[in-house]
């Protein structure tokens, strides 16, 4: 049931508003996992990401790819935490807690072969800059040394409903995704990587310049 | 309800533009196997595409309107998106771009019911007031004119200049002169020259190009290929105005050269402003071909000025 309402989510939302509301381009689709566990990440704009995530992957997936959201924010009333949860499908990350470990549910989804979705800046913040790389992602690796980390690069949908906005205006979106990943024992290094790789991505997703002497 | 019978030039005309496709296809087949060792990919996109693009344009003049103008209306969706997403937009003008994308359907329903004084007006008078008061009350003075006048003229040229093909389609109709299937073969007429003028320009200037006509905005444009462009539609639009258009020998000529200068003047606004903005495509949409500007932008010229033209004299 929870995956039926899943995959209609993406159906019947994600892939309309991404696909013909926003239109799309992707560099190299091949690159993004055909199976789990396996880690995604991408920088963070808008609520959008997550739909023009989803639907990059096939529809028999959609049951195994599992976003990591902030639950202070996503569980904040009933209807919006059932909605994210059974609907969304997004693995609760509780900010700042110390009680117990945050990520505890992102390595059970991991030990489950899923395909984790996690947006390393942590917060949406302003459209088309990338903020620090968090280090919860270098933590999580630790135990998982071997799985593939594939990112992608999402350019636009911070435009087309940036935070603090409701409707989707349409602009066309670009998508570069890159090679996996390979897993540093230092932190600082492995999230400078992260950041010099998403910002070698964003490269891509920038249009043309004319030459100096064609049309 | 949906007749598929299209009159006999235009069922010939529309044989000859696919009978075109299907000679590219197999040229560029025996090309990859005569010279394999060139790269051909390039063109075979944009010959594929070709494809797309006739098969779109075909539903337009099958002799259903509500098709062709949603069609039409879905070609201007994408011709502004295109065209807000190259343009610095401000993020607090985020409703107001819905707005602006809303004048699109209203702007095509107009000529649905057959309202030509609410077409001619509604986004040079009603939209064109409507958003900067929307703007206004937002209260963001910070790039106000700049962002207001880009969008006005995003407006105009990707809503309100391309409708007017949807508008030579429904001629007939909206001035309640001649038959239904006049609009169709005049649509024919209009595109099939401005995609020719395109070609022809391009061939004239490859082969015989010497002076540059536009250096800063276009270098490759030479003023010998846009004579010998101009000429070349003005001898197909006096061939074809007999077969498509209640021209006479005369007029058919005239339109002809009139389609061939315009599309000039339409395919070198558009260079100039992708050449501001800093971009060689104006987007991705077509393989090959690049934007959906960049193969619309004789159009946004030659579309409203042939509409006048034929209103004036004929309809």
């Amino acid at each position: 049931m929870k995956n039926l309402l899943r995959i209609l989510f993406v159906m019947l939302l994600a892939r309309p508003v991404v696909r013909l509301w926003l239109g799309v381009t992707v560099r190299h689709q091949e690159r993004l996992p055909d199976r789990g566990p396996a880690i995604v990440i991408a920088n963070h704009n808008s609520h959008l990401d997550i739909l023009a995530l989803y639907s990059l992957f096939p529809l028999g997936l959609i049951p195994r790819v599992r976003p990591a959201a902030a639950a202070d924010y996503f569980l904040k009333n009933r209807w919006m935490a059932w909605f994210a949860t059974n609907v969304v499908g997004i693995i609760p990350v509780v900010r700042g807690g110390m009680r117990r470990d945050p990520l505890a549910d992102c390595r059970e989804a991991l030990h489950n072969g899923d395909i984790l979705v996690l947006f390393p800046e942590g917060t949406r913040g302003e459209p088309e800059a990338l903020s620090d790389i968090k280090s919860g992602i270098w933590y999580l690796l630790r135990d998982f040394p071997d799985i593939p980390v594939v990112p992608v690069y999402l350019h636009g949908l911070g435009r087309a409903m940036g935070r603090g906005q409701w409707l989707p205006v349409p602009f066309f979106v670009d998508i570069a995704i890159g090679r996996s990943l390979q897993h540093l024992d230092s932190k600082e290094a492995f999230c400078a990587l992260i950041r010099d790789t998403l910002l070698q991505l964003k490269q891509k997703t920038l249009p043309a310049a004319p030459h100096p002497d064609s049309h | 309800m949906f007749k598929l019978l299209l009159p006999p030039p235009l069922l010939w005309a529309l044989g000859g533009v696919f009978l075109l496709l299907v000679l590219a296809s197999i040229t560029i087949r025996l090309l990859e196997t005569r010279k394999p060792e060139k790269n051909w990919l390039e063109l075979k996109l944009r010959i594929k595409t070709w494809w797309w693009i006739v098969g779109c344009f075909s539903l337009t003049i099958l002799g259903n309107i509500p098709i062709a103008l949603v069609v039409f209306a879905l070609i201007s969706f994408l011709a502004l998106k295109e065209y807000l997403t190259l343009c610095a937009t401000r993020t607090a003008d985020h409703v107001v771009l819905f707005w602006a994308y809303l004048s699109i359907p209203l702007q095509y329903y107009w000529l649905g019911i057959h309202w030509y004084g609410m077409f001619i007006i509604f986004i040079p008078v009603y939209i064109f007031l409507f958003l900067p008061m929307r703007m206004v009350l937002i209260g963001e003075t910070q790039g106000f004119l700049k962002a207001a006048a880009s969008l006005q003229w995003g407006l105009m040229i990707s809503v309100f200049c391309l409708s007017h093909m949807a508008a030579v389609l429904t001629l007939p109709q909206l001035t309640g002169i001649g038959v239904p299937e006049q609009g169709a073969m005049m649509l024919f007429y209009l595109v099939t020259l401005t995609q020719l003028n395109d070609v022809a320009q391009y061939l004239w200037g490859k082969s015989f190009g010497k002076r540059k006509i536009a250096p800063k905005v276009s270098p490759n444009k030479t003023l010998e290929g846009f004579v010998g462009g101009v000429l070349t539609t003005g001898f197909l639009g006096w061939l074809l105005g007999p077969l498509l258009t209640p021209f006479s020998p005369l007029h058919a000529t005239l339109a002809g050269l009139l389609i061939g200068t315009m599309g000039f003047i339409g395919d070198i606004v558009i260079s100039a402003v992708k050449r501001d903005i800093g971009v060689k495509d104006s987007g991705r949409l077509l393989p090959g071909h690049g934007g959906i500007l960049d193969r619309l932008d004789s159009l946004t010229y030659t579309a409203p000025l042939f509409f006048h033209y034929v209103h004036y004299l004929y309809f």
